[in-house]
């Protein structure tokens, strides 16, 4: 095997933002339309009464990670593409930190407030 | 050996991902401290949902029109650059003035950054945003009055790069933050 597979820097990559070989309108009114719909599917069930209530928050949530992934191929073009494997590795990682640091504090936040006595009896012993 | 433009378009992408990871933790924050209202007003009583959608609506806009400003700079085209800069420009601006507008209603009302640690989170979180909008509207001026002067040279070149990613993760940050502030606290 050749070197081409490893993801180290060489003149075969490319800069986050750079589209591979032509430049085009396209992808940008692609993924502005692609936007505009799942915005619009978000401010639609946030405010409709046609769905189940507590499912609301999940859809959103979901919505707006399939939001950010048409982002990041569209205006950022993050691609799987070999050219694109250290760019891939750098976001994977922030995606990591990221969730371990959203999922660690409610984690540790909820469990605090479930074990934690209600404020005004701590203040009524405190007296 | 890999071009100066793509180890500087890296660099800047880490930087955007420790950006991305400090919103994260202000994030948490505010889902952590959002139901802690102390006796004050809520999400839902708060927020103008068709505010948030016209900013929405303008800041997607203008990361169609930043996108064009990148291909106009491409391919050299000064009329298709500055057009496409200065539309974002007012696009932002527009978003800019919609946020200061919210959060001088929000005060006026009452519901400033002092009344809860509710909204202590939320002028935190938002406001980061809009003084990151209004550092990169800033730079664009800065961008546009750089290729004027000196040309599609390849630093300046760089730094139109550099200028549009910073754009476009603005863009992804505010989907998370219309979606998990507004959206999610306007339904509770």
């Amino acid at each position: 095997m050749s070197d081409d597979d490893t993801p180290e820097f060489g003149a075969s990559d490319a800069a986050p933002g750079d589209e591979g070989s032509q430049a085009g309108v396209a992808t940008y009114l692609i993924g502005l339309g692609l936007a505009f719909l799942l915005t619009g599917v978000s401010f639609f069930i946030a405010q409709t009464h046609l769905v189940w209530g507590p499912s609301i928050p999940v859809a959103l949530i979901v919505l707006a990670i399939a939001q950010m992934g048409v982002h990041l191929v569209f205006f950022l073009h993050i691609t799987t593409g070999p050219d694109n494997a250290n760019n891939v590795l750098a976001l994977a990682f922030g995606v990591l930190i990221v969730l371990l640091l959203l999922t660690g504090s409610l984690w540790i936040m909820f469990h605090l407030n479930h074990n934690m006595m209600p404020m005004d009896q701590l203040m009524r012993m405190q007296r | 050996m890999p071009s100066k433009r793509i180890i500087v378009g890296y660099g800047f992408w880490i930087f955007l991902l420790s950006d991305i990871i400090m919103f994260s933790a202000f994030f948490a924050s505010y889902a952590v401290l959002s139901d802690s209202t102390a006796g004050g007003p809520t999400g839902k009583q708060l927020f103008d949902l068709t505010n948030v959608g016209i900013e929405t609506i303008c800041l997607l806009l203008s990361s169609f029109t930043c996108g064009l400003a990148s291909i106009g700079a491409q391919r050299k085209s000064s009329p298709m650059f500055q057009t496409a800069m200065a539309a974002t420009f007012v696009l932002g601006a527009i978003f800019v003035s919609l946020e200061i507008r919210e959060f001088a209603g929000l005060a006026a009302r009452g519901a400033g950054p002092a009344k809860s640690a509710f909204l202590t989170a939320f002028f935190t979180l938002v406001g980061c945003h809009g003084l990151h909008v209004t550092a990169g509207l800033m730079w664009l001026l800065t961008m546009m009055a750089q290729v004027l002067a000196k040309g599609y040279r390849p630093d300046i070149l760089r730094r139109v790069m550099c200028f549009s990613l910073f754009w476009h993760a603005l863009d992804i940050i505010w989907v998370a933050l219309f979606s998990v502030v507004y959206l999610i606290g306007a339904g509770q």
